[in-house]
């Protein structure tokens, strides 16, 4: 935080303090969020397209909004270097993209093991699958197992406030875990869009490490004999146990972030409809494409709902089989071809033949609302359903 | 380090662990004891639980005896034979993963330095050669082109030797080890020129046989990361299980390579921590004096 800038608790900044209109691109939404998170730490490395919202977060350091910053060597790098400082007791952010996540995959289960409330943005897009720098989120499908809770965001408004949000849930003491705040390459990162804002000169409370579950790394604070990280240190039952009870603790914290998700985000998924005998279930700008597909389809008299994924983990099965109890059809449209969200909700769902993958695009192909009307009218051609 | 941090809660005395009481009472913590003094505390190691005749382990007993402010030193680990050893080591130590143990130990020293502006916090990174000089060495180099304040200390034991003695960037030339099936077909890595050419200000090597030369490199290395720029001290810790020799043989065979030559002792120490470490000298002398 800088000097001039006034400390408020998280629901003034969140949800009292009047806000601005400002047409920003996403990337810009991420370094407005962080001038009001107070942060402790930044590090960067340079992959597309994340790298400017991380300039701006170097900007922001060279204004005094965040204490330390440097660009580091490569994305383990960063993670491990983020990992330490938060280790340490600070606060820290970090971004990356695509093969930059890929890189520094290890770090991630690390983050969540250790119990550390890291945020970390991504900015997805292609891996080398083959290579491309274009929007796809595939990348969210590798991360589902490494205990980290996922966001993510429609637009610039989205990736604002789940940053903030991203905060608070993490540092709780009953959560205490990473959370990837994820947002379409391009789409949001470098789109201008209406992003209502608090003033910057308020910011949220500093990170206090005696709210964590495990002590604080400082040498202060007891017992003096720690080692963080430590379950893989013994061949012996005893290990296996307090190594499998531990990532159960991982995966119960994330249960109970729940609660504060709700409340945070009004939900961890957003419905429109619920009554629909079609309907669509999207997470990120999918989202936004679908809404004009059913606009679009109400105007040849079809009417779909629509179902927005927040959060992606903890994920929202009770909630989607609520929302899709009158459903006949569950159009799951994706930016990636290994269709991650489909799969997960048809986990979720019983009858789930119901569940069409469709449509799903990737390698830097946009998704416009014609393809997903296609979808829709392609499907009701060759049942014998009746809308 | 607060006080607070080993007094016992009265109520708890007599539930405690002896070995926890016994840090408590006759721990080195604020008492500046040194390898000199081994055999009159309770060192912070508990045991350990490496195999018998051990340079690593040898090396890090008086590694750790060595620290000049144990209570307020942090040790970065990495995988390996040591960070078996580090959950019985009573000072706040990470084994994070393999190889990034200088870039956690770079987050933790920044993040330190913001919470702790008034005390210095020494940053100690301890992991082997194969973390060190190849799947890290990326991180290491870069911490110490950034001049980050760390020390970062090899216990150079010449191989893998936790997964089974594979050859190392730090064994020796044409020595047979598992994945060197015909022999290691290049050099020794001259790591501690690298660390010279890199930055350190300070970089030593030695042998786990010499005691009192690794008090000294270790106090040297960890006072220069405080006051000067990155240092670097990598000790020869030879190891009996994988290049099969007897478990009491260890000292001997780690004099011997230090008196043929083929572990060569060398010391680089650049200007400025020249003149910090004399002036240290000179204020330890007047203040004898006095």
């Amino acid at each position: 935080m800088r000097q001039d800038q006034k400390v408020v608790n998280a629901d003034y900044l969140l949800f009292d303090a009047p806000r601005k209109e400002s047409f920003i691109t996403g990337s810009e939404a991420v370094a407005e969020a962080i001038k009001r998170a107070n942060i402790d730490m930044a590090v960067a490395y340079p992959i597309t397209p994340q790298s400017e919202s991380m300039h701006l977060v170097g900007e922001l350091y060279a204004k005094g909004y965040v204490k330390d910053f440097y660009r580091a060597e490569n994305e383990f790098a960063v993670m491990a270097a983020i990992h330490g400082a938060s280790l340490a007791g600070g606060r820290v952010f970090t971004a990356t993209s695509g093969p930059g996540t890929l890189r520094a995959m290890e770090m991630f289960p690390v983050w969540a093991g250790a119990r550390q409330p890291i945020v970390c943005a991504f900015m997805c897009r292609g891996v080398s699958l083959p290579p491309s720098i274009q929007p796809e989120n595939i990348e969210m499908a590798m991360l589902l197992e490494t205990g980290m809770m996922m966001l993510h965001a429609e637009n610039g408004q989205d990736f604002f406030d789940m940053l903030l949000k991203a905060y608070i849930v993490a540092e709780k003491p009953d959560v205490h875990l990473p959370v990837g705040v994820f947002a379409d390459g391009f789409f949001v990162t470098h789109t201008r869009d209406k992003v209502m804002l608090p003033s910057e000169d308020l910011t949220l409370e500093s990170y206090s490490p005696h709210c964590a579950p495990v002590p604080a790394f400082n040498m202060e604070t007891p017992p003096i004999r720690i080692t963080r990280d430590p379950l893989l240190n013994k061949s012996n039952f005893i290990s296996y146990a307090a190594n499998a009870s531990w990532h159960q603790e991982v995966l119960a914290a994330s249960e109970r972030a729940r609660k504060y998700l709700n409340r945070y985000l009004n939900g961890l998924l957003e419905v429109e409809k619920p009554e629909a005998k079609i309907m669509f279930a999207a997470s990120g700008t999918a989202v936004s494409q679908c809404r004009e597909a059913i606009r679009r389809l109400s105007d040849m008299g079809i009417e779909a709902g629509l179902i927005k994924i927040k959060s992606v983990r903890p994920f929202p099965e009770k909630e989607l089989r609520e929302a899709t109890k009158e459903a006949e059809w569950i159009f799951v449209p994706e930016f990636n071809a290994g269709g991650w969200l489909a799969r997960e909700i048809k986990a979720a769902l019983d009858r789930n033949s119901r569940v069409v993958g469709e449509p799903r695009v990737f390698g830097g192909m946009t998704m416009p609302p014609e393809i997903i009307i296609d979808a829709v009218l392609k499907r009701l051609q060759s049942s014998d359903v009746n809308i | 380090m607060s006080k607070r941090i080993f007094k016992m809660c009265p109520e708890f005395e007599d539930i405690m662990p002896d070995e926890y009481k016994e840090l408590v009472e006759k721990g080195p913590y604020g008492k500046g004891y040194g390898v000199s003094d081994l055999g009159n505390f309770k060192e912070l190691i508990e045991e350990h639980p490496l195999c018998a005749g051990c340079g690593l382990a040898l090396a890090l007993r008086l590694v750790i005896a060595s620290l000049p402010v144990p209570e307020e030193t942090i040790v970065v680990g990495s995988t390996g034979c040591s960070s078996l050893l580090f959950p019985q080591v009573a000072l706040h130590n990470i084994h994070s993963i393999f190889g990034n143990q200088n870039a956690v130990a770079t987050g933790l020293k920044r993040a330190m330095q913001l919470r702790f502006p008034d005390k210095e916090k020494d940053v100690v990174v301890i992991a082997g050669d194969g973390a060190t000089a190849d799947i890290g060495l990326d991180m290491v180099m870069q911490s110490w082109f950034r001049r980050e304040r760390l020390t970062t200390i090899m216990l150079d034991n010449e191989a893998y030797a936790n997964t089974g003695g594979q050859e190392s960037g730090m064994s020796v030339e044409k020595k047979v080890l598992n994945m060197a099936p015909t022999g290691k077909k290049f050099p020794k890595i001259c790591l501690p020129e690298v660390a010279r050419e890199a930055g350190c200000d300070y970089v030593a090597t030695v042998s786990s046989a010499n005691s009192r030369r690794i008090e000294k490199v270790v106090r040297q290395a960890v006072l220069t990361a405080r006051e000067v720029g990155p240092s670097y001290v990598q000790i020869f810790s030879p190891c009996p299980t994988n290049y099969k020799f007897k478990s009491h043989e260890s000292v001997a065979m780690a004099k011997a390579r230090e008196k043929d030559g083929t572990y060569s002792m060398v010391e680089y120490v650049s200007d400025n921590a020249r003149s910090f470490l004399e002036g240290l000298k000179e204020e330890a002398k007047h203040a004898k004096r006095n």
